[in-house]
């Protein structure tokens, strides 16, 4: 064991994580609200709009995540009006590509577990809160959203985890973050195992640091149902 | 290429799951810690380090046994292997959570039951558990399926000529790179449509000894 070539790989490594995280933050908050967009559509009763998300939906679950972030990167590019268009100068940047790709395929994943979750809604609160004359806004604010969050948390916090390990793929379209980074390290000394298993470790503590988040939450928000009695459970 | 380097990966993944599942259901509390660090572990990394990881340990493991043996230079493992390998231990801790909540879904009665009319443990596995948990089973190893197949696409790094590899070859010497990748794309999209039906109808049949209201969760 090498302590001194361990630790300057780590530190390397590290220095490396400020681009991992901003992929993974950017990528679940725009795939967050794309998945809630999508949801919208599918649920919200508009037969079109409700076709439109379910090719979505199977099209970003159907395909792998590189297929996409390649069509992305490198597709785009192949047409003049995107190439001559006002967005050239983002979509030019493989990070802003990564990002897209993320977001989008999250936001597939993401809006088939909202659903999951708003469909576990039981119906009788959501005709309860008609009957006291909740409508539209107010009902998904106050009733449907709240529960179904707490329904669809835990699968929501599976799909993060994979999202925290999907943005190692950025590192094939060239953007330098932890597993980029150590592949270019790996080119300059030979020393794979040492290397990967430094951001194997990296990648564990994230998403048990992320996990420990999530569960977290879910213990907050599931207060009422710790101090109920047991024979109140459902 | 892409079918098969899944299916091989699905079969090493079945067979480490059922293994690792057995080890974290055995009550044995080195063997559950064990297991239960195989499954944090391959289901915490990025699946991208773990097929380097392999293509590249692995050549370093081939090469060193091949120096032990008196072989001078270089030896590479084969990347169709590295891959199936890498994409296999990964589906394998999916699949050992799979069989280990299917095996806890097999009603304790029915092996009280089989204890007390007298079956041995082998034949009480053979007749009773293995039934029921293939049964329960089958819908999340159709789930691991769909992602090795999207994993799969991920050993193009290594040089295998699958579908995902096949089309960036195709679209960086024609250049059309939106074409091909929407072609390949496509491909992906038919195969887990494709695979998606016939688990569909294997769950059927698994279930038809079930009443009707079992078969739809």
């Amino acid at each position: 064991m090498d302590i001194a070539f361990l630790s300057s790989t780590m530190v390397t490594l590290l220095k490396a994580l400020p681009v991992t995280l901003a992929l993974f933050a950017l990528s679940v908050t725009i795939g967050c609200v794309l998945a809630l967009v999508i949801v919208w559509m599918r649920v919200g009763g508009n037969r079109y709009l409700a076709a439109f998300a379910k090719g979505y939906i199977f099209v970003f679950r159907g395909s792998p995540l590189l297929i996409q972030m390649f069509l992305v990167f490198y597709g785009l590019a192949q047409f003049d009006f995107i190439r001559n268009g006002p967005l050239w100068p983002l979509l030019r940047e493989p990070f802003v590509c990564a990002v897209l790709s993320l977001a989008l395929c999250t936001g597939g994943y993401s809006a088939e577990i909202f659903r999951g979750g708003i469909r576990s809604v039981p119906p009788r609160e959501i005709e309860a809160a008609r009957a006291i004359g909740m409508s539209g806004f107010l009902l998904v604010r106050r009733i449907i959203a709240p529960i179904a969050l707490r329904y669809a948390l835990p699968a929501y916090s599976t799909e993060v985890v994979l999202m925290m390990k999907s943005t190692s793929l950025a590192s094939l379209v060239t953007v330098w973050e932890v597993t980029g980074v150590a592949q270019r390290l790996i080119s300059h000394t030979y020393r794979t195992m040492e290397v990967f298993l430094c951001a194997a470790v990296i990648y564990l503590v994230l998403n048990f640091i992320v996990l420990q988040a999530m569960a977290l939450l879910e213990h907050v928000l599931s207060r009422h149902l710790r101090a109920a009695p047991p024979a109140a459970k459902v | 290429m892409t079918l098969a380097v899944t299916a091989v990966a699905l079969l090493i993944g079945a067979v480490l799951g059922a293994i690792v599942a057995a080890a974290k259901l055995s009550g044995n509390r080195v063997l559950s810690f064990l297991g239960s660090v195989y499954t944090t572990v391959f289901r915490g990394v990025p699946e991208l380090l773990i097929i380097y990881l392999i293509y590249f340990g692995g050549s370093t493991a081939v090469t060193a046994i091949g120096q032990a043996m008196g072989y001078e230079g270089f030896l590479g493992l084969p990347s169709f292997a590295a891959g199936a390998l890498a994409v296999g231990i990964i589906s394998g801790s999916y699949q050992a959570e799979v069989f280990r909540g299917a095996y806890l879904a097999v009603a304790k009665g029915e092996l009280e039951a089989a204890s007390a009319i007298g079956m041995s443990r082998a034949l009480r596995f053979r007749r009773i558990i293995m039934p029921q948990v293939l049964r329960y089973a089958l819908p999340g190893v159709g789930n691991v399926w769909q992602l090795s197949l999207k994993d799969s696409a991920l050993i193009s790094v290594t040089g295998l000529a699958e579908l995902m590899r096949t089309s960036q070859v195709a679209a960086g010497s024609t250049r059309q790179y939106f074409l091909f990748f929407i072609v390949g794309g496509a491909l992906y999209l038919v195969l887990t449509s494709l695979s998606d039906q016939v688990f569909d109808r294997a769950e059927r049949r698994a279930n038809r000894s079930m009443p009707s209201a079992m078969g739809q969760v």
